[in-house]
């Protein structure tokens, strides 16, 4: 497998030479970094070659990295049926950088681009139809980024008098409190309790 | 004439407000038996005629949000089977009586939740289940859940759970059931 992987590889390094591709293997997976203004040649390419052959767009999300110049990482899965193959695709954007829309690559894109510029603002150029997807209507902001707040700024009630659904500046009787007791996931110095004979993988 | 007269907080009565089982010699079904055998027939107060129909035929609009739907789904099975107590799940805001909010009320859902409640016919009723209709719940601090569903509607019954059992839905029912016979609807 890890043959193939590489295979794969060289394959698209080379036929993509000089549109600045870089490729990586860790884990069993293929990772390969590109540039926003040719992602749209290699997704093509990469669906109508016939090694590579992905046919399959299985999502388009984003990553948040407050404190890189260019914050947002847009990551595309590919999955290709004909070779047994996935990869994954990632590109590095700006906050008003747009980047260009796959949804003539893959129809399926355009819910998923949706639903990473509902959540992280990232702007798709070429888009059908770039509305929000998955919050309220009327929402302000974009959730998944880290610097949007958990409670969010607004919150609903009934009102009586106006006869329907009202926003409100969130008000909590209890403020969010978080319990930073070292838990296994997080990578407790000590030995935990049961695991006295474990050996470390 | 057959009219019954029962004293008050005879077997009736305590059946309304819950207290124990009846005794089978009580002077009440006594008297009714009685009545039925000599004359035929017998004469009730229109109020509770109307309240023992209503507790029989609580049709609830089902309203499953998440994973609570699924413990509600159960009660309509014939293991737990609602029908026992009267009660057909309606699709329909407007043939329904009762409205049961089982999970996570998201605030796009909130305005559809207050549309079709406000479609229902009165009396209507609403039963909150589990801890996300109660009050968020596992949810409270999002950015995106109403925190309680009686932020939106008026709600009879809580559930607590997380889910409750489909054991504790049925028993939301009774009391449900309770409520509406102690209250009465009939204004006069």
């Amino acid at each position: 497998m890890a043959d193939e992987l590489q295979k794969l590889s060289d394959h698209i390094l080379t036929k993509r030479s000089g549109f600045g591709v870089a490729a990586k293997i860790a884990y069993g997976e293929l990772t390969l970094a590109a540039a926003p203004d040719t992602i749209i040649g290699l997704l093509t390419f990469m669906r109508d070659d016939q090694v590579c052959k992905f046919s399959q767009l299985i999502d388009i999300c984003g990553v948040d990295y407050p404190n890189r110049e260019k914050r947002f990482d847009v990551v595309y899965h590919l999955l290709s049926l004909h070779r047994n193959h996935r990869v994954r695709v990632k590109i590095e954007t700006g906050e008003d950088q747009p980047v260009p829309s796959a949804t003539a690559v893959w129809p399926a894109a355009n819910w998923f681009e949706r639903e990473a510029f509902d959540m992280y603002g990232i702007q798709f150029s070429g888009h059908p139809d770039l509305r929000r997807l998955l919050t309220d209507y009327g929402f302000v902001g974009h959730p998944l980024r880290k610097d949007f707040p958990l409670t969010g700024f607004v919150e609903l009630r009934y009102d009586e008098e106006q006869k329907r659904v009202v926003n409100e500046p969130v008000k909590l009787t209890q403020d969010f409190r978080k319990f930073d007791f070292m838990s296994p996931w997080e990578g407790a110095k000590h030995i935990l309790p049961g695991d006295e004979k474990a050996t470390k993988p | 004439m057959g009219v019954i007269h029962p004293p008050a907080m005879s077997a009736a009565r305590s059946g309304v407000e819950g207290a124990g089982p009846v005794d089978p010699n009580d002077p009440f079904f006594l008297n009714a038996r009685e009545a039925l055998a000599d004359k035929g027939f017998m004469l009730a107060r229109a109020d509770d005629l109307i309240t023992w129909a209503r507790t029989g035929s609580i049709m609830p609009m089902l309203f499953g949000l998440a994973c609570c739907g699924v413990e509600m789904m159960q009660v309509i099975t014939p293991r737990y089977d609602i029908e026992r107590l009267g009660a057909a799940p309606r699709a329909s805001p407007r043939q329904s009586d009762l409205m049961i909010v089982a999970g996570t009320l998201t605030n796009k859902m909130a305005a559809p939740i207050r549309k079709l409640y406000d479609q229902m016919p009165e009396p209507r009723y609403v039963i909150s289940m589990g801890s996300c209709a109660n009050g968020g719940g596992y949810y409270h601090y999002s950015y995106s859940v109403v925190r309680g569903c009686d932020r939106i509607i008026p709600v009879d019954i809580y559930v607590p759970g997380c889910p409750p059992t489909a054991e504790a839905l049925i028993y939301a029912f009774m009391l449900l059931q309770k409520k509406i016979r102690r209250t009465g609807n009939i204004i006069r």
